[in-house]
């Protein structure tokens, strides 16, 4: 198992060192420390750091999502974060606010969804799993059929830019927010790994959780509400970037078992490493064009998880 | 002596609806309990409102003297512990990692296993004879292995009081036979205190030392089996005609069931 942690820590130096040189212009390794790329790296660097950041938030969410629901196929946007922070975004560019107030919009709604997906799903004071999957599909339905009207009726250049925002960016240009935003993903996924030895229960079963003296009810709202703070932070400043948070959790589950105290580092560092390596792709594909991050994401996840999926099957 | 367990007037139910009607029961300590009664009398109910799953309507439960309901749920699990009827499980957690959980009640969240938590597990699973399993992911088990495992996790609770909700209806009679008689093995060798749901009338009947007959949500009656498997009482309680003779190995009361039709 340390191995295992070795190499992918190994890897990641590796995509973060490709990350710095590949790029719209290819720096040499030579000229790594040379004055004159300073600009260059520097702007690389951060989105590397926002790739890091985003791609820990997500993924993390996407394991707690999937040990409350025991469902593999839960994933951090079920609760409505990203319908809702869409519709704050798309908002927040047709009124034509959107230079300062997209971020805050975008927070904002994502909270507001996640609340009224909840209060859907509660009955007295337990939240049943399936009432929550439910409602999450219907707020996010909703709410999507919302923002394509907005934006149908938008004018071409706040169509572009929502379209852009809604399949996420790890250009972020707010240093201050994007040290909110990291503090708030760092400090969410260390409560996150804290509670580790309880995802391990309740990912057995509700009951199963109970009997062990598991609190349940009270671990999840409070899960749910360290997610939904990660996940708005991060949707906040990137846009909607998907299946991140649906497929690191699940090929790692593959790779190092269900077990969170070794699953929360692990997916860290592989949701590290699969955001460095899409953005960095997303910057060389057709240069000096960029490619969404979020269609990268999706293009490059699926193969690679249906390999794991074949391989443990022929394991089998 | 105080009982184990003490059920006082206890109303509880779902929703509003009591589907327990004011049951008094006294559970003591070594007593290996069955509880029987046809579908919808209350048993699997009762069990929940013994085991704090549900809530109690009126009426209230003391665990060696305490009050369940003021209980931490940390330190009443280290006192008692629960194998479920039917546990599907999800992901691919090792027999070991779910034997393990076991000792989660008596672990601090960030604490690592120690090496006496390792010895307890071991020991559970040794005793359900699942050690060799113990590499193996729980999802590729059988159901009869994968309820063994699951009794080795309750074991490694290291409760006082077992609760069990009808362990062997998916087992075949063989494996039936090889899990309660670890049940009683353990009744007898480590005092452990066990409360057991069951469909079948003869396994209880050779089993438990005292039997438990619900009927509509009360104690239709209560005590050894041969003072409740009575033709009178299953007939009174399951209204089907039934011969009650003994058990030619055992001489335990054996309950013959006669079919309707010819």
């Amino acid at each position: 198992m340390k191995s295992k942690f070795l190499l992918l820590f190994l890897i990641l130096i590796l995509a973060v060192l490709l990350g710095i040189i590949k790029g719209s212009v290819n720096i040499p390794l030579g000229e790594l420390f040379f004055k004159a790329n300073q600009p260059i790296i520097m702007l690389r660097a951060f989105r590397i750091i926002v790739g890091i950041i985003a791609g820990m938030g997500l993924a993390v969410s996407g394991i707690v999502l999937q040990a409350i629901l025991r469902n593999c196929l839960a994933e951090p946007y079920l609760l409505g974060t990203s319908s809702g922070a869409g519709l704050g975004a798309v908002l927040a560019i047709v009124m034509g606010i959107s230079g300062v107030y997209l971020p805050f919009m975008a927070f904002i709604g994502a909270i507001l969804s996640v609340i009224l997906v909840y209060n859907l799903a509660r009955e007295n004071n337990k939240i049943p799993e399936q009432s929550l999957i439910l409602s999450g599909v219907i707020v996010s339905v909703a709410l999507s059929a919302i923002i394509i009207f907005l934006i149908s009726i938008s004018s071409n250049e706040a169509f572009h830019g929502a379209t852009w925002w809604l399949w996420g960016s790890l250009q972020v240009y707010d240093f201050k927010l994007l040290g909110i935003v990291s503090f708030i993903v760092l400090a969410g996924v260390a409560v996150i790994y804290i509670f580790s030895q309880d995802l391990n229960a309740i990912s057995i079963g509700e009951e199963e959780a109970l009997h062990l003296g598991v609190n349940i009810e009270i671990i999840k709202r409070v899960l749910i509400i360290v997610t939904s703070l990660i996940t708005a932070s991060v949707v906040c400043i990137c846009g909607i970037i998907g299946f991140v948070g649906l497929m690191i959790p699940h090929m790692m589950r593959l790779v190092v078992g269900p077990n969170h105290k070794i699953l929360i580092p692990a997916t860290c560092l592989a949701a590290a490493i699969f955001m460095v390596v899409c953005d960095t792709l997303s910057r060389t594909l057709f240069p000096p064009l960029e490619i969404p991050i979020g269609v990268i994401t999706a293009i490059l996840g699926a193969p690679v998880f249906i390999f794991l999926l074949k391989r443990r099957q022929k394991v089998r | 002596m105080s009982a184990l367990l003490k059920v006082e007037n206890l109303f509880g139910g779902y929703h509003r609806e009591a589907v327990i009607k004011g049951i008094s029961l006294d559970v003591n300590k070594g007593d290996f309990v069955g509880m029987i009664g046809p579908n919808g009398s209350g048993k699997t109910t009762l069990l929940r409102l013994m085991s704090r799953i549900l809530g109690v309507q009126k009426g209230n439960i003391h665990l060696e003297g305490k009050d369940i309901s003021a209980m931490g749920l940390k330190e009443f699990c280290q006192e008692v512990a629960f194998v479920a009827q039917d546990t599907t499980i999800n992901f691919s957690f090792s027999v070991l990692e779910i034997a393990l959980m076991g000792r989660i009640p008596h672990l601090k969240r960030l604490q690592l296993e120690t090496k006496q938590d390792m010895e307890i597990v071991e020991k559970s699973l040794s005793m359900t004879d699942a050690w060799h399993l113990k590499e193996k992911k729980i999802d590729e088990l059988s159901s009869g292995e994968r309820q063994r495992v699951v009794i080795a996790k309750a074991l490694a609770q290291e409760p006082v009081l077992l609760f069990l909700d009808e362990p062997t209806s998916h087992l075949d009679i063989g494996h039936q036979i090889q899990v309660l008689d670890l049940l009683k093995k353990l009744n007898r060798q480590s005092n452990l205190t066990i409360v057991m749901v069951l469909h079948d009338l003869n396994l209880a009947s050779e089993y438990c030392n005292r039997i438990v007959l619900l009927n509509e949500g009360k104690v239709f009656k209560e005590g050894s089996p041969r003072e409740v498997l009575t033709y009178q009482n299953i007939e009174a309680v399951y209204k089907t005609v039934v011969v009650v003779n003994d058990n030619p190995v055992s001489s335990k009361p054996y309950v013959l069931l006669v079919p309707g039709e010819k």
